[in-house]
């Protein structure tokens, strides 16, 4: 593992114009992101909606323009003056998979061609070689050669992800983002791209960015898990960590609520009220009105993510 | 015995398609007790929300029908039950709550009429009397600043509010039998949590009996006394909830609870099931799950298995597998 970052994110921040009918608000989607993903780790992004995981993924990959801040992949800003030409340079070692693999695949293309689009695309293959990458990355995720010539509606869910998957794999990407690559699957189902996904990245060497509202799905995939509430990181650190000691208390509060698959578990007290609007949010930290630990402070000064342990950030006036 | 509130006998549903009848569900039996909360847990196509939906006669009547079975409520067969009979009995004696609580609301009406429209319906209540009920209601379900709320637009409502505002509607008139179909699936875990504990709450107070329809084992764990587990549109098995986890019997139950990715450990790899859920139309000769099945036996290819009983209060549609007990518990 090299020391430079793949990725590195700086005070990205990303607000929308909301249209109603009073006149048009300002949506603080982000506000002040920092994280960074080194080669060949899996950083899991959990947050419940509207923490703004999605949004940081999208820009991560160019599909949504920054706000400020900075965004570097490679080495290169991506949200410079440049920027452009920047993602031109890195655009065929990042990927993207995302939540509905039914939205993702176009129901009248074979599963050949909608693998081979992205080699299509970038071009440069003879018919042959074309068609043996094909079957290689089939084989890669599991899927039997005569998927080729069948169409989406003739696989299951979790038969579409892989496929999905396989696409995202054509130009041998470097680091992919997955937004939610299971939350629409079974059980059953989710166990086995959870695992193919740990699998590839064992092979390939890939780096991801795992997005999820999912804490267990998280802990199973991720190196370090980044939390975040309400358009900010209230924490980061080591999987192991965050599991058995969450230092914030939104961390805590939200694993706290997390139903156990055991009848004996004893449940700690949930945590009262509803995330806050985004196009009004409070002063100070954003989960004070909710949080049991709140002193003055915390209604007024924005806290900062700081060093708290080794390779361990929070951003808590308790930990000040 | 007591009769119990709501049993489900043999119940079989079929759906037409292009090409004849499916069967969704498929020799189904359950029983509710008064007060008890029935957890039924599954994975997509496994016929828990069509079961659901057969005790209060929801589906489409002219694509729907069903060749064999009863649902006793209080020992009434509903199947054979009058329409105006059904009428009564949907919402004042069994309600149901479902997943999305914004598809369930009508958007142009305020959360007050939409409530007073049960209360006019099945208590008469009008005017002034509607307006205090809903108002109490509100209270119920713990909705802050409620004669506020009241006349508020279900757009103007979190999700999670929604879903407490779709409560107030299901118990507005004390139903005895509260069917709960992936109540908070669509929400939050914090939300989530924070609706499970009042369902909890409700169920105390008006000693409610739930039937609480879940693809989410933790939220089972947490929240049912018994377990009834489906797979393809079968009972697979049916046991009190400790019970089921600490000693499932069926090799699905089995495959099921270890799939589910652990929160307070570590693994390498997650647990899976091979292979991948049959679809409706798909004609699987003997017990359904066979062809995932890691303990299968070239019998269970060939006849398909019977519910039978394990232990008190516990039962499974494997044979072989009890089988096995058996021999180890003598």
């Amino acid at each position: 593992m090299s020391d430079q970052p793949i990725v590195e994110v700086r005070d990205l921040r990303k607000t929308f114009s909301v249209k109603h009918a009073g006149g048009v608000s300002t949506l603080h989607a982000l506000s002040g992101v920092n994280f960074e993903i080194m080669r060949g780790e899996t950083l899991g992004l959990v947050g419940e909606s509207g923490s703004g995981k999605t949004t940081a993924g999208r820009i991560l990959v160019g599909l949504v323009p920054a706000g400020s801040g900075s965004v570097r992949l490679f080495g290169h800003d991506i949200t410079g003056a440049d920027g452009k030409v920047q993602l031109a340079k890195v655009r065929t070692r990042l990927q993207f998979v995302f939540q509905d693999p039914y939205a993702s695949l176009n129901p009248r293309m074979r599963i050949g061609s909608a693998i081979a689009e992205p080699l299509d695309i970038a071009g440069g293959l003879s018919r042959k070689d074309r068609n043996d990458r094909v079957a290689e990355l089939l084989d890669l995720v599991g899927l039997p050669k005569t998927s080729i010539d069948r169409y989406p509606h003739e696989f299951s869910g979790g038969q579409r992800q892989r496929i999905v998957i396989a696409r995202a794999l054509a130009l041998n990407p470097e680091f992919v983002v997955c937004d939610e690559p299971v939350s629409a699957l079974d059980v059953s189902m989710q166990a086995q791209i959870v695992n193919l996904l740990l699998d590839l990245q064992d092979r390939l060497g890939l780096s991801y960015l795992f997005i999820a509202h999912d804490l267990a799905v998280v802990r199973a995939v991720s190196t370090r898990v980044a939390v975040m509430y309400a358009g900010s990181i209230v924490e980061t650190a080591p999987k192991s960590q965050i599991y058995s000691d969450p230092q914030h208390p939104y961390s805590r509060a939200l694993l706290d609520a997390v139903p156990r698959a055991d009848p004996d578990y004893v449940r700690h007290p949930v945590v009262s009220g509803e995330v806050p609007s985004l196009l009004d949010p409070p002063p100070g930290c954003s989960f004070h009105p909710r949080c049991p630990f709140a002193f003055e402070r915390c209604r007024v000064e924005v806290p900062i993510l700081k060093e708290s342990g080794p390779d361990r950030r929070v951003a808590c006036h308790l930990f000040a | 015995m007591a009769v119990p509130l709501l049993s489900i006998r043999n119940l079989t549903v079929q759906f037409r398609v292009d090409t004849g009848w499916v069967t969704a569900i498929d020799d189904v039996s359950l029983d509710v007790g008064t007060g008890d909360c029935v957890g039924v847990v599954g994975e997509s196509g496994s016929g828990k929300s069509v079961t659901a939906l057969s005790v209060l006669q929801l589906h489409d009547r002219v694509t729907t029908r069903m060749p064999s079975g009863s649902i006793l409520y209080q020992g009434d067969d509903l199947l054979r039950a009058k329409g105006s009979t059904m009428r009564r009995i949907r919402g004042s004696e069994i309600a149901m709550i479902f997943q999305d609580p914004m598809s369930s609301l009508n958007p142009v009406l305020t959360v007050a009429d939409q409530i007073s429209e049960t209360l006019r319906q099945h208590q008469g209540l009008t005017g002034a009397a509607a307006r205090k009920r809903v108002i109490e209601l509100l209270g119920l379900v713990r909705i802050p600043d409620a004669a506020r709320r009241a006349d508020d637009y279900p757009h103007r409502l979190s999700g999670g509010m929604r879903q407490r505002v779709m409560i107030a509607m299901a118990i507005a008139c004390k139903p005895r039998l509260l069917i709960a179909d992936e109540p908070t699936t669509a929400l939050d875990v914090t939300i989530q949590a924070q609706i499970l504990e009042l369902l909890r709450d409700l169920r105390r107070e008006l000693s409610m009996s739930v039937m609480l329809i879940s693809h989410d084992l933790g939220v089972i764990a947490e929240f049912a006394q018994r377990v009834v587990v489906m797979y393809a549109g079968r009972v697979v098995e049916d046991a009190p909830v400790t019970q089921l986890f600490r000693r499932p019997v069926h090799p699905y139950t089995m495959g099921l609870i270890a799939a589910v990715p652990a929160l307070d450990s570590d693994a390498p790899r997650l647990t899976t099931i091979a292979g991948r859920i049959p679809g409706p139309q798909e004609i699987i000769p003997g017990c359904r799950f066979s062809p995932r099945c890691a303990l299968v036996l070239q019998g269970c290819r060939e006849e398909p298995p019977s519910m039978q009983m394990v232990s008190d209060g516990q039962s499974a549609r494997c044979p072989p597998r009890i089988q096995v007990l058996d021999v180890r518990h003598v």
